[in-house]
């Protein structure tokens, strides 16, 4: 036994050696001298770490932050771990990390908290910088697009619509030919930020036929098939047959899309009018200074919005305790707001950049960071 | 069976009288899968669906088992046709497991192949946004926290063992040995939390290292290694131990040199299926070793990518060219395989050298 | 070997220093793990205290035990359908490994199955998804239509065929390697002597394997089985992917409307939760805890109870 443990220390030790003696090709050496290469006449002088945590909905689009902001500062590395909303703002709270990403901005329970990483009596914010539309994706055959207005989905989902040829779907559809077959509706089982987004515009656009409210987790009484992240709602949709389920546009790919009805026409979904939908939303009520959080407006009329959107935040203290971390989040942040993270972000993400105006009240927020 | 002889069964080989001939199972076999075929075939031109290879294996094979029974029963008598029926079912069985078992294996190397170059093998996910990238980070990862689960749990795990087997008695030994079988039924996000909650105490919020995410796996893994090694050392006979002993041999040393490596292939496989057990795992790495797109060496300090994280997350959250991350994902999956396969080749050759010759 | 250990009737030989070492090693180890669970149970029970006393939000339930049941149903439901499945299959297997096969192939066969174990959880998951849940699906219509009268098969069939039968099917190929590689290296431990004495003495295969190898493998198979069943009960993120999971208790097996289970609802909520759900689904993770307690109570029992004295 005893050379049995040799004989594997052996192998271990060999295999480390290959490893360690191994270095990765797109990651800069460590005896470079930092910084020394750069031609660049105004090379970075951000070196550190920074770690964030957070919705998930936003990792793609910040793994393409991420890899800009770290192209641009070569000595600078950031971690975003897409663990989820509630694990980020948690984390966010007890000052591991350096930010958060968040679905849902921090409540009144949470800011009358502690917040570790902030210098005493300074409160942290929120700002909406990534937007994405929800698209309610389907699977029929020879069917590409459906009208639908709020009242019909909240109907398809809650249950009372069993059956694709029902006439509700019918009237606002008179040129799709619908089978005569059972719809099966599919929601996310796990508890997300985009079920919370799909059930308020539901509630506030369709209240008698939706009356479970808003939640983040599907109620049984409603029924239909669960399926895990939006990954599994998109594979459960276009696996299956006679599906419908919601998800991030950007993964609606090849699937059947609803144009919902806002005022008198079915707008379909569009970067553009999902960015408009948070610029004609006002800003939460008796929020304090800086903070951006938004309260959409799902029964907006106004024409070319799509209302049914999801907005992720990144929360961060105004005041850090640690200088060095300050730094860091104000640059990145500042990076992610400007017009070239947010399209960074959205070619790899397929969500809405932020409109112009958003941007600057953005980075006036970020510039006070200290 | 004297007085029914026919005078011409007198002529055959007594030896192989009332047996059936070797080729009359596969001959059945034949028979069974054609009778299925044509009934298929019936069935699909019947109802106007597909013709279903599932039924004609299904049909086939309760044909086959049927009928092989009944002449068995007829030529050979009950015992032997009893016997007949079993090896069909095993058999079945066996046909029946590989299954499924063949269909994730093909999926898997399929959809890994896409992926499986060299860039994939030397670049970490740094800076890369979209097509390209690797996992060397995560593979780095895997090793480490790998290794230090096992370095945790293997001695932890056979010493238990050889305590339960070799020196426990009273209510020490019938503790552990119930514990270690709850121990079982931890969900790994747990092992996760705890190992998070052990670390948080000491290091502060927010800790995130290589070595937590081994110490969750070993909680995981410890169970596994205690009860195939408790297993094995069982079997081990009394007598070798005794003959050991009465040659005035001391205990420990009986234990090390006779009792262990008389047990030592079972124990490898034990070890390698702790360790193919916990190399998968997702939430608990999620939890306590992190996220990250950079290399890390370093198991006590930092976030550490792990295989199945990186797997997982790129299936979770792909950004607009999806079909670069579920290659990323399915290639992953094919590199954890075979990194578990080197270290299964590895043990078993280990275990093929110090491991006494045994009759089998 | 009976309950009778070898040190038992040596207690009064002198000890040697090296001796005591290593049993107070071996001791040690053992006491660690005990410690290292009570650690993980201490933490269970303090993080899920304020769930089980308090109140938990109305959406959840009326109590925490309200909320808890149909996952506790849906755990055990589906590693009953799994185990069902897996054990006389991975027996079956290995035997047909140890006593059907050539030898170089059964060698062969039982590094594939090993191998097995090791495909991530996510993997299987994805296969549930993307293979068999589209391959059950025709099946379970068929099953709805002319077997609905069966409680199992209750109509109307899934659309999308992610039940808790295939969940469970999931389940029993991940823990068939486990539970056939241990089986295997019982089988091929029983003593050469037994079975070729039962051969000579005429028996069938078969019989020398009921006489001989079975008998002997008792309670390895049964071990086996427990960290079989251990993983089924814990399985996490399989089943999470590949169950469509609503909060129902229900025993149809092909439906839209399945119960969840403990470990694969704390994957799914755990990253959105914050506050009280944290401790409801900690909470959760407790009674997970407490069921392999009794589940695992129950096979010693069984075993105790069905071990024959001097079967070897």
């Amino acid at each position: 036994m005893k050379f049995t443990k040799l004989g594997r220390a052996a192998v271990v030790a060999a295999a480390g050696a290959l490893l360690l003696s191994s270095c990765a090709a797109n990651e800069p050496a460590a005896t470079e001298p930092a910084g020394g290469d750069s031609a660049a006449p105004e090379a970075s002088t951000l070196s550190g770490d920074l770690a964030g945590a957070g919705a998930s909905s936003m990792g793609a689009a910040q793994e393409a932050w991420i890899a800009g902001f770290q192209t641009a500062n070569p000595d600078v590395n950031i971690t975003y771990d897409p663990a989820g909303s509630g694990a980020g703002r948690e984390q966010f709270i007890a000052g591991g990390v350096g930010f958060a990403g968040s679905d849902a901005y921090l409540d009144d329970e949470e800011l009358a908290g502690e917040f570790a990483a902030c210098a005493p009596d300074s409160l942290p914010v929120d700002l909406p910088i990534y937007i994405s539309p929800i698209a309610v994706i389907f699977n029929v055959e020879g069917v590409d697009s459906l009208n639908m207005d709020a009242a019909t989905i909240a109907k398809i989902f809650s249950g009372q619509i069993t059956n694709w040829n029902d006439p509700a779907i019918a009237e606002q559809n008179p040129e799709a030919t619908l089978p005569d077959a059972a719809i099966t509706a599919v929601h996310r089982s796990d508890d997300s930020g985009t079920t919370e987004n799909f059930t308020e515009y539901l509630a506030a656009t369709a209240e008698s036929d939706w009356t479970e409210g808003v939640f983040e987790t599907w109620p049984a009484a409603y029924g239909g098939e669960g399926a895990q992240g939006t990954s599994g709602v998109v594979d459960a949709v276009s696996n299956g047959t006679n599906t419908i389920g919601y998800a991030d546009a950007s993964r609606a790919g090849d699937l059947g899309t609803v144009a919902l009805q806002v005022g008198e026409e079915y707008v379909p979904f569009t970067a553009e009018a999902a960015a408009a939908a948070v610029d004609a939303s006002p800003r939460v009520e008796g929020r304090h200074e800086g903070d951006l959080a938004v309260d959409l407006d799902r029964t907006t009329t106004e024409a070319g919005v799509y209302p049914l959107v999801l907005i992720s935040y990144a929360i961060a203290c105004t005041d850090y305790e640690d200088d060095a971390t300050a730094e860091l989040v104000k640059a990145y942040l500042g990076y992610i707001a400007s017009e070239e993270g947010q399209q960074a972000g959205a070619e790899n993400a397929g969500n809405a950049p932020i409109s112009d105006e958003l941007r600057e009240e953005i980075l006036a927020v970020v510039d006070t960071i200290q | 069976m004297t007085a029914t002889i026919a005078p011409t069964r007198t002529a055959q080989n007594p030896l192989t009288a009332g047996q059936l001939p070797r080729w009359a199972p596969w001959a059945l076999l034949g028979v069974a899968v054609l009778i299925g075929a044509a009934v298929a075939g019936l069935i699909a031109g019947a109802s106007g669906t597909a013709f279903s290879l599932v039924t004609v294996a299904l049909l086939g094979f309760v044909l086959y088992l049927v009928a092989v029974t009944v002449v068995s029963q007829l030529i050979e008598g009950g015992r032997k046709a009893t016997d007949r029926l079993v090896t069909g079912l095993v058999v079945g069985a066996f046909l029946l497991a590989l299954v499924p078992l063949i269909s994730l294996v093909v999926t898997v190397a399929i959809n890994g192949a896409a992926r499986f170059d060299l860039e994939f093998f030397t670049y970490t996910m740094r800076n890369v946004v979209g097509e390209g990238g690797g996992v060397l980070h995560a593979i780095v990862g895997t090793v480490l926290v790998t290794i230090w689960a096992a370095i945790i749990s293997v001695p932890v795990g056979i010493f238990t063992a050889i305590y339960l087997v070799e020196y426990g008695k009273g209510s020490l030994s019938k503790a552990i040995t119930f514990f270690v079988d709850v121990m079982t039924g931890i969900p790994s996000i747990v092992a996760g939390l705890f190992a998070y909650a052990l670390f948080a105490l000491f290091a502060g919020e927010g800790v995130r290292s290589g070595f937590g995410g081994a110490v969750a796996l070993s909680l995981l893994m410890i169970p596994t290694v205690v009860r195939s090694t408790e297993e094995m050392l069982k079997l081990v006979p009394n007598d070798l131990r005794e003959a050991s002993l009465a040659l005035g041999v001391p205990k420990w040393l009986t234990i090390a040199k006779v009792v262990l490596p008389t047990a030592l292939a079972g124990i490898v496989t034990g070890v390698t299926l702790a360790i193919a057990r916990v190399i998968g795992e997702t939430a608990p790495l999620l939890i306590i070793a992190g996220f990250t797109t950079n290399m890390n060496y370093n198991v006590f300090d930092g976030r550490m990518m792990t295989l199945p994280v990186f797997a997982f997350n790129q299936y979770v959250s792909p950004g607009v060219q999806e079909q670069a991350y579920f290659d990323r994902a399915w290639s992953a999956a094919l590199v954890l395989i075979l990194i578990v396969m080197i270290l299964n080749i590895g043990a078993r050759v280990i275990a093929h050298f110090f491991a006494p010759k045994a009759g089998r | 070997m009976t309950t009778a250990a070898p040190a038992a009737s040596r207690a009064t030989a002198t000890k040697r220093p090296a001796d005591i070492a290593f049993q107070a090693v071996s001791t040690v180890a053992g006491v660690l793990i005990l410690i290292a669970l009570g650690g993980v149970a201490i933490f269970l029970v303090a993080q899920a205290v304020p769930a089980i006393i308090g109140p938990i939000p109305e959406a959840e339930g009326a109590s925490f035990w309200d909320w808890v049941w149909p996952l506790t149903f849906g755990t055990l439901w589906s590693a009953f359908l799994a185990m069902i499945m897996a054990v006389p299959l991975a027996v079956a297997i290995a035997l047909f490994i140890t006593h059907f096969a050539p030898r170089r192939l059964a060698q062969l066969l039982g590094y594939v199955i090993d191998l097995l174990a090791a495909i991530p959880s996510v993997i299987y998951g994805l296969w549930g998804i993307a293979v068999l849940a589209p391959f059950f699906q025709p099946a379970f219509l068929w099953l709805g239509e002319n077997l609905g009268w069966l409680p199992l098969f209750t109509p109307p069939a899934s659309g999308t065929g992610r039940t808790i039968l295939t969940a469970s099917v999931v389940l029993a190929v991940m823990v068939l390697p486990i539970i056939t590689a241990l089986c295997r290296e019982i089988f091929l431990q029983t003593p050469r002597l037994n079975e070729e004495a039962a051969l000579a003495l005429g028996a069938t295969r078969w019989e020398m394997i009921t006489m001989a190898v079975l008998p002997h493998g008792r309670s390895g198979i049964i071990a086996s089985s427990i960290l079989g069943l251990g993983r089924a009960l814990g399985e996490t993120m399989a089943v999470a992917m590949v169950l469509a999971s609503s909060g129902v208790v229900s025993f149809v097996v092909i439906g839209s409307q399945n119960p969840s289970t403990i470990a694969a609802n704390i994957a799914l909520r755990f990253p959105e939760a914050h506050g009280i759900t944290v401790n409801m689904l900690i909470g959760s993770g407790l009674v997970l805890f407490a069921i392999t307690l009794l589940v695992n109570g129950l096979s010693r029992w069984i075993i105790a109870k069905t071990t024959v004295d001097g079967g070897r």
